[in-house]
């Protein structure tokens, strides 16, 4: 009974008491279903993910170099993770990350999607272009960027060199390491933005846009009373991921800089690499790894809640 | 009852132990698997390795060895991850610079050498804590001077000699660099490595006698520092012209377009079909010669069932004539062993000429300095920091004393 009132989506089926009979015989039996149907996904993702999450907290409150047992420290792992400053360099580079990454992946996917939305010839080829970069590898991708913004004979600096600008050091100077990692991930990234955004784009109503024409809105005045805000459910969701995958920024760094030059592009998660791999501190990184789950997590319900704020649900 | 059958364990794992050691001349285990990860035959030497292990098994007709190999580059990171999860092979490749911290956390048997003379004593040493050996050397090799002796030839520089100092190479590099036509005189590393080195060259000491704080922020370090420093923009390419990227260095040697080059014998093989006549000399030093010299080794399993069988096939691949002709004759680096008369046959090898600087160098060695923990953070402060001075975004002084702090918060725990 208390299936039929909580599912009231079945109640108002078609076929209303067919459905009602299955529920009432089978309680069990639709647990049964549902779980079936988890299994696949919940195995996995206990396994490598919440088995790990679990083993990460416990080995966080002991010391372990990887090669002698390990020994409990309760929380001074955390204790000197929190007083230490090189996690609050690792922090800040990584917000630092993120405030360039996502603006620019966002408005440049957003602007892509805009194009490709239009009647264009071959548009469908123009996509398929547009999306190769997120199915290549971070490692190839890293390579190729490392050439192009090669100092010293990479294609951007030549052409730079051709109206007389000296180019800069991209990824051997510490200035510009970072904003090297973010024009890369930016790029490999366009094409990932830009098909969730097409999507919410091809959900807008037509006729919106005819009814804004005959109150005589314009191109921009369009893009910013219709499209914005009917958009804003795909741009949410574009927004939760990039951040969550953007605290968790890794690949990039590690093949682009490996954190370098002397530290100005040491992320988050390269340190909790380099603190396991290089520095015998497995407790430590997996301390760091928490304090890493805590900070997204908690963005990311900083974000859920202000959603009701921008987000329209038409 | 769970305490008996722990203590029953345990005391058959001592016995276990115990009888292994005893009976390792004549292993009679009957037939056994046992496997070995290494990265000493990745690219190129696969099939030499394979040589000596064929030699093994015919050898010991009950024993099997089953090789794993992989890239350098994911090498410790793998068998890091083996050794927490418990999965670490039989017989595992090692480096000198991770010796001290296995050793210590007890993660390499202790092993019973049958014919410890066979090696080189410095090398078998280098592999002993207190007088019991912990992995056996399997190779080495040594840094010296490359030079392309036409470029000193068209310059009309005297080549390098055994007696050169670091005035002799620094005006020779001089002379040779010719920045419009794009030729360089000389290339170092500006690392941890080369420093350690250069310091060594110049009569200096990295850490102080007991290991617990650095002793390089002196006028001796501040000269090596400078030493290498100060070649970058002068007769060496910049960091923003592509120095210190990987195989930078060989390739710009390998194109004729740098004169001198400061690196291992094992690039012999990679330079040997050159257009041009190149040579090797020791590598100068100040008012020291000290040469790097870089071992590799094999360790055995502390928590392997057949430490017997798996040490025989340690002891073989780093001691039998099998393993030293194929060594020898493949240019794979320098088999480990005393008998000089049988290194004698390296000397006529082909290219270079004077590969008896191979051997000179070892005459003044400097060793890299080692600490029980820290040991990656401070190898990579020193060489962040010589970095900082590179880019001239530091003084070569200031460089010193920020890494004197740093690496002493690591190490002076």
């Amino acid at each position: 009974m208390t299936l039929s009132t909580a599912r009231p989506g079945l109640a108002d089926s078609s076929t209303p008491p067919k459905v009602t009979y299955r529920v009432r015989r089978g309680k069990g039996r639709y647990t049964l279903t549902v779980l079936a149907f988890l299994l696949p996904s919940a195995i996995p993702l206990t396994l490598f993910v919440l088995g790990p999450m679990v083993a990460a907290a416990w080995i966080s409150l002991q010391k372990w170099n990887l090669l002698a047992p390990m020994s409990f420290v309760g929380f001074d792992n955390y204790a000197k993770l929190l007083t230490d400053t090189t996690t609050r360099d690792v922090f800040l580079h990584t917000v630092y990350y993120i405030a360039g990454y996502l603006p620019l992946v966002y408005i440049g996917g957003l602007a892509l999607a805009l194009a490709l939305n239009a009647a264009l010839k071959g548009r469908a080829f123009l996509r398929g272009i547009y999306f190769l970069p997120v199915v290549t590898s971070w490692i190839v991708v890293a390579l190729v960027w490392r050439w192009l913004l090669n100092p010293s004979n990479g294609i951007v600096n030549s052409t730079l060199a051709v109206f007389g600008i000296d180019g800069p050091g991209w990824w051997t100077d510490p200035v510009w390491a970072m904003p090297s990692i973010i024009i890369a991930s930016a790029w490999k990234d366009l094409g990932f933005v830009m098909v969730i955004l097409l999507a919410g784009l091809q959900a807008i109503n037509p006729d919106m846009y005819e009814a804004a024409k005959i109150d005589g809105a314009g191109w921009w005045r369009r893009l910013v009373s219709v499209t914005l805000p009917l958009l804003s459910p795909s741009t949410f969701f574009v927004f939760v991921i990039s951040l969550i995958n953007g605290f968790q920024v890794f690949d990039q760094v590690y093949a682009m800089t490996g954190g370098g030059p002397n530290g100005a592009s040491e992320v988050v998660v390269q340190q909790i690499y380099d603190l396991t791999f290089r520095y015998g501190a497995a407790g430590e990184a997996s301390a760091l790894s928490w304090i890493l789950f805590i900070v997204i997590l908690a963005i990311t319900l900083i974000q859920v809640r202000g959603q009701k704020r921008w987000v329209n649900y038409e | 009852m769970k305490r008996n059958v722990i203590a029953t364990v345990g005391m058959l794992g001592i016995a276990a132990l115990a009888l292994s050691a005893c009976a390792a001349p004549a292993a009679d285990e009957g037939p056994v698997t046992i496997t070995y990860t290494n990265f000493i035959s990745n690219d190129g030497n696969e099939d030499n390795l394979q040589t000596i292990v064929d030699a093994f098994e015919k050898e010991n007709p009950d024993i099997t060895v089953e090789v794993t190999t992989l890239p350098y580059g994911d090498y410790g990171t793998a068998l890091q991850t083996d050794l927490a999860a418990g999965t670490v092979s039989d017989v595992f490749d090692i480096e000198f610079s991770n010796y001290a911290s296995y050793q210590a956390n007890g993660v390499l048997a202790p092993l019973t050498v049958a014919n410890p003379e066979a090696y080189r004593q410095s090398l078998l040493e280098a592999y002993s804590t207190d007088g019991t050996s912990y992995a056996l050397p399997s190779s080495f090799s040594d840094v010296v001077l490359y030079y392309n002796a036409d470029l000193f030839d068209a310059a009309g520089v005297d080549y390098p000699t055994n007696d050169w100092t670091w005035a002799d190479e620094k005006a020779a590099a001089e002379k040779l660099t010719n920045q419009a036509a794009g030729v360089w005189g000389d290339h170092q590393p500006i690392s941890f490595y080369e420093y350690y080195k250069a310091l060594a060259q110049n009569g200096g000491q990295f850490l102080n006698a007991d290991k617990t704080a650095v002793a390089f922020n002196t006028p001796e370090g501040l000269a090596a520092a400078e030493w290498l420093v100060n070649k970058s923009g002068t007769v060496m390419p910049t960091i923003e012209q592509g120095q210190g990227t990987p195989d930078f260095d060989t390739n710009l040697f390998k194109d004729g377009k740098l004169a001198m080059l400061h690196t291992g014998i094992w690039v012999f093989g990679a330079v040997a079909d050159v257009p041009f006549n190149w040579n090797i000399a020791v590598e100068p030093g100040n008012t020291v010669q000290a040469s790097a010299v870089f071992s590799n080794a094999i360790g055995v399993s502390a928590t392997s069932e057949h430490i017997a069988a798996a040490t025989k096939w340690a002891e073989f691949l780093t001691s039998s004539d099998t393993m030293v002709q194929t060594r020898l004759d493949a240019g794979w680096e320098l088999p480990p062993i005393s008998d000089e008369a049988q290194l004698a046959s390296y000397l006529d090898k082909g290219a270079p000429a004077n590969r008896k600087a191979v051997f000179d160098s070892l005459d003044g060695i400097a060793l890299p300095p080692v600490v029980a923990a820290g040991q990656a953070e401070m190898q990579d402060i020193m060489g962040q920091e010589l970095v900082e001075a590179q880019a001239g975004r530091k003084t070569v002084q200031e460089a010193l004393n920020s890494a004197e702090e740093r690496i002493n918060a690591v190490i002076g725990g």
